[in-house]
């Protein structure tokens, strides 16, 4: 018999989908010369409408609707949470981007929105069939906004790269979860643990097997090696607005699906999927770091930073304990913080005609601008993992889990390469503060951008010296 | 009856077919869009074969999903092919390497 499902938990989704439409509407609708600024206004609205939203809904149990194929758990709340605030200020640093250079502007708000609305869904998902929607709504509008420069050939180029990368990684996600269907006759993420769980170890192998698709497929999407060739150049192809964004809340989006994959379907498989994880850590790590020392523009320098971030990351996911998630949630949040501040550096001294690509050109900042140069200063120590930023806390928090659950020789190592790391961290801090600069004029920048990044550099400072709450915030994620 | 395992080797063969595909490639971007199809088609193959053999039909509904998704993906995809071919009048992979590093 057919019941009316519950639509309240999906009450922030259904906000974010029908104000998208109305974006998209109104867009059309608005003169010429207007056009992008009742959609920049409409699409923040939006933003902060879904978190009142989703704070009002907010509880400590887990509310599943729609026949179990959406969930409305503390781990949800918490990531969608985090995603609505990067998303928000990342669409705060590209307004004057966007306006300045031949980007569609209305189109570019509908996109992120619907791209936020995929994340959203992403780790709300109690099903394979709402994970895979979920991704594909998350991923679709990202091609699209990497190619939205239209004059731009890098801007193309990047987006055909991300395209049949991203196509490759949900092929691979899909055959995966196809095999576990097969095994386990069900889509359902709490079913299938409940029967995984009760088999005997000789049939795991079909498991296994659809195991490595899935960590593939993750690897992929969060950008790990040996599957993170796209990384770099997206990161450098597109426009640096869209980095920013990229660079941000989809990867806390895809935290939550690897959680949901790992911890939530197949959590008895914990040994096999720690020691795949474990090889895609350490190779993130080895190669990111060390490929990143040798980069001269500064959007790669960060990418390959992504990808050894990524890496850290993994450490908390592979520990197995609700205390390592809890980790990798914090490290995954203050990675996006950090990254949006650089990626909005770089937007801030960029403009219409000139992109601020190259480390060079960040020579002797502190002589042109000393506020921006000390913020700069904070992310790029935060980056590097030295207290008292907030940067140092995740590290540790990753690190800690790890002890706990006796991989010691892991955590030793991640700690070599976050030396490794500071190197190249440290070298933006000294050709800011030591270089002589090529043109001597002062960098202006707008008022409420300037405030934007300030707030944002402070937080990363901020939340260094008290981190308390966003750990205890991360912990209440993972306690049932 | 056909047995369930000849389905599944028929779909690793084309899933393995496509992803060869992808990888050595190296003339024109429409193979690569193809082979992504058709490893979407394996998945799809996949899911019909459990299906059918364990009686139990959320797997073709699945199939339906992964069908409608394929062709958002195979527009989008076709899109950027269209913007990247007015600024390089090339499809040729091999010449599409201007990032790297």
């Amino acid at each position: 018999m057919f019941t009316i499902p519950n639509f309240a938990p999906a009450a922030p989704e259904m906000f974010v989908l029908g104000m998208a439409c109305v974006v998209l509407l109104v867009d059309i609708f608005s003169a010429k010369e207007k056009q992008g600024q009742w959609a920049y206004i409409l699409t923040q609205v939006t933003l902060i409408g879904a978190m009142l939203l989703t704070l009002r809904l907010a509880s400590y149990s887990t509310v599943v609707t729609f026949n179990d194929t959406f969930l409305l758990d503390p781990l949800a709340t918490v990531l969608k949470i985090f995603i609505y605030i990067t998303a928000f200020v990342a669409l705060l640093y590209s307004r004057a981007y966007v306006a300045e250079r031949e980007i569609p502007n209305g189109e570019y708000y509908v996109l992120c929105l619907f791209s936020i609305l995929g994340m959203m869904v992403l780790v709300s998902a109690g099903n394979f069939l709402t994970l895979y929607l979920g991704l594909e709504l998350l991923s679709l509008p990202l091609y699209a906004l990497v190619a939205l420069q239209r004059d731009s050939a890098l801007g193309s180029e990047a987006a055909m790269k991300y395209f049949v990368m991203g196509a490759m990684a949900s092929g691979m996600l899909l055959y995966g979860l196809s095999m576990i269907y097969g095994a386990s006759k069900s889509l359902d993420i709490n079913q299938i643990a409940t029967y995984v769980a009760s088999k005997p170890m000789q049939q795991d192998m079909v498991f296994v097997f659809a195991l490595v698709f899935v960590v593939a497929g993750i690897a992929f999407k969060l950008g790990a090696v040996p599957f993170h060739m796209w990384a770099p150049d997206v990161y450098d192809g597109s426009p640096t607005s869209v980095t920013l964004f990229i660079g941000s809340a989809p990867k806390i989006a895809v935290l939550g699906m690897a959680i949901r994959l790992l911890v939530g379907t197949l959590p008895s498989l914990h040994i096999q999927w720690e020691q795949l994880l474990i090889i895609v850590a350490l190779l993130s790590m080895v190669l990111g770091n060390f490929v990143a020392i040798m980069q001269k523009n500064i959007k790669r320098m960060l990418a390959y930073s992504s990808i050894a971030h990524m890496g850290y990351m993994l450490l908390g996911v592979l520990s197995g304990i609700a205390a390592g998630y809890a980790a990798a949630t914090f490290y995954i949040i203050t990675y996006a913080l950090m990254s949006m501040g650089a990626f909005g550096m770089i937007v801030l001294l960029s403009r219409a005609g000139f992109e601020a690509e190259n480390i060079e050109d960040f020579r002797g900042l502190n002589a042109r601008n000393p506020w921006l140069a000390l913020m700069m200063l904070i992310l790029m120590f935060s980056m590097a993992g030295i207290p008292p930023t907030v940067g140092f806390f995740a590290k540790l928090g990753v690190l800690e889990a790890l002890i706990s659950v006796h991989l010691v020789w892991l955590a030793a190592l991640a700690l070599l390469f976050a030396v490794v790391g500071a190197y190249y961290y440290i070298r933006v801090v000294k050709v800011m503060y030591f270089d002589e600069p090529e043109k001597i004029e002062p960098v202006t920048t707008t008022k409420d951008m300037q405030l934007a990044i300030s707030v944002n550099c402070l937080a990363v400072l901020a939340l260094g010296l008290f981190p308390s709450g966003l750990i205890n915030l991360c912990r209440v994620a993972f306690a049932s | 009856m056909i047995p369930l395992s000849n389905y599944l080797i028929v779909a690793a063969i084309v899933f393995g077919l496509s992803l060869a595909g992808i990888i050595i490639n190296r003339k024109n971007i429409i193979i690569l869009l193809m082979c992504i199809e058709l490893m979407l088609l394996a998945v799809n193959i996949n899911f019909v074969a459990f299906s059918s053999y364990l009686r139990d039909n959320t797997g073709e509904v699945f199939v339906f999903f992964i069908l409608t998704v394929a062709a958002a993906e195979a527009a989008i995809g076709l899109a950027i092919l269209m913007v990247l071919f007015r600024k390089r009048e090339t499809i040729n992979v091999e010449e599409i390497d201007s990032l790297k590093g």
